[in-house]
């Protein structure tokens, strides 16, 4: 029998608060602000506890799925994580990568039906750092978090995913990330076939979402596919399907749950335009993560969200929701200092 | 365009809402078992032509299916119409027939 009897069994146990925060490797480089965002959302604007610890480690995803690192070696990464997040005191652990989403997943449903793995690999990881740990009583993606507390971010929120010019909710379109809900299904919001995470925001704050024939496709980020250079055009022609498909119903923005998700979808965009000399929608299309559409709606500066480091330029999208910016702040840092100005594109937004 | 070192494949997207299903309802009318073909490849396997081209009775058949008639076309062109894949189908479909009818009506 399905494990799935009804709606109910789509949904997911999120903890209510006191969270222990794992990074995402890409993140910190292509979108730093969300990361931030997420931080500032939950502590500030939502009151809850929520550790970030610069002491964990990449979950090593990466290398797994390039094949490069032995399974046994990331279940050891994992492992020292959890005893970060046990010796801070905390038991819910929040991922902000789908990958590494996917491989806690993973290691905490290998350790479940091989418990000699478990106590292998706790072995191990005291041999070579005297560390114990416990498993998490709650693991989550950081996508879960905010979708679990979408209705106060509405409540606290001071704009809506609706275009002031006229009164029409914004089209979304949504990308869930393969190791979100194609993995362990049951563990996504929504499972493999009716995932919701990312819809349930879109609708909560105002917007409509577009159901596009290749909804579900992967983005074809892939690991090798990408990091092996000769299987790059695999990569690009994927994220390039998704697009023709989504493109003819005029999104005027697409939320991405993944890491390399968004990092993709955006940026081969440029990479289609310059080497297809193709634009998909008028002038390209904003690729948003959660938090920053999150930051949106609760009234942070884009330049906070870290908006200014997208390949496609969001503000027609800001332009819709009615959102101030200050253009001649977007290429400075923090500290006043100018990051940088990327080349301009056609069709890459404003331009 | 710039060059990358990679570049995007071109779409196999094959949208059957503007296929012209009527072709094959004709094509059909050479022979209908054709339409229990079990794919098996016993006619790929036996043709004479398949071993000097990479011509294929089982795949012109999935084209006519995909509705690709213009490659079906193409292809039937390599047939040598020596009647062998109609002496080995196990549904004894006449091939022969149907290359000629991917000739005449497509
Ligand atoms: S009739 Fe054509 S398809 Fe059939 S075996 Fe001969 S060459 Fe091959
Ligand atoms: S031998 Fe007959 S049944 Fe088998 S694939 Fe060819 S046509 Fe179809």
């Amino acid at each position: 029998m399905s494990i799935y009897s009804n709606w109910s069994s789509y949904q997911k146990e999120i903890a209510e608060d006191k969270f222990y925060y794992a990074r995402s490797c890409i993140r910190q480089n292509f979108f730093p602000g969300s990361e931030k965002a997420f931080l500032n959302i939950l502590s500030k604007n939502l009151g809850k506890d929520i550790l970030d610890d610069p002491l964990h480690t990449s979950c090593s995803g990466i290398a797994y799925h390039a094949d490069i690192l032995p399974f046994e070696t990331t279940m050891t990464m994992v492992a020292r994580q959890f005893a970060m997040m046990t010796e801070a005191g905390y038991e819910n652990f929040v991922s902000s990568c789908i990958t590494s989403f996917g491989i806690y997943s993973e290691v905490l449903e290998t350790w479940h039906h091989f418990p000699e793995k478990e106590a292998q690999i706790r072995e191990m990881l005291y041999k070579a750092t005297k560390r114990e740990f416990k498993i998490p009583q709650n693991v989550a993606h950081t996508s879960d978090i905010i979708f679990k507390f979408r209705e106060g971010i509405r409540e606290k929120g001071v704009n809506k995913l609706v275009n002031i010019h006229t009164g029409e909710p914004l089209k979304g379109v949504e990308h869930i990330g393969c190791h979100y809900a194609k993995v362990f299904p049951s563990k996504g919001i929504g499972g493999s076939e009716f995932p919701y995470v990312l819809a349930g925001m879109i609708e909560a704050w105002g917007g409509t979402v577009v159901d596009y024939p290749e909804r579900r496709h992967c983005c074809g980020f892939g690991f090798r596919n990408y990091l092996v250079k000769a299987n790059r055009g695999y990569s690009v022609s994927n994220t390039k399907r998704k697009l023709e498909s989504m493109a003819p119903f005029q999104p005027d923005f697409i939320l991405a749950n993944c890491p390399g998700c968004s990092m993709f979808i955006d940026k081969w965009q440029y990479t289609l335009k310059q080497m297809d000399g193709v634009v998909y929608g008028q002038k390209a299309i904003p690729v948003l993560t959660y938090e920053e559409l999150a930051g949106l709606v609760l009234g942070y500066d884009p330049w906070e969200l870290g908006m200014q480091m997208h390949e496609v330029d969001v503000e027609p999208l800001l332009d819709k929701m009615g959102i101030k910016y200050d253009s001649s702040k977007k290429y400075e840092g923090v500290n006043g200092k100018k990051i940088g100005q990327p080349q301009r594109w056609e069709g890459c937004g404003k331009l | 365009m710039v060059d990358f070192g990679f570049s995007s494949y071109k779409s196999r997207f094959i949208d059957l809402d503007k296929v012209d299903t009527k072709l094959p309802t004709e094509l059909f009318k050479e022979d209908e078992i054709l339409r229990a073909c079990i794919g098996c490849g016993g006619c790929s396997g036996a043709c004479t032509a398949a071993q000097f081209t990479n011509f294929n009775f089982r795949l012109l058949h999935t084209l006519i299916r995909r509705g690709e008639y213009k490659e079906a076309k193409q292809e039937a062109e390599k047939c040598m119409l020596c009647g062998k894949c109609y002496m080995t189908c196990p549904r004894g479909i006449n091939t022969r027939k149907i290359i000629q009818g991917i000739k005449r009506i497509f």
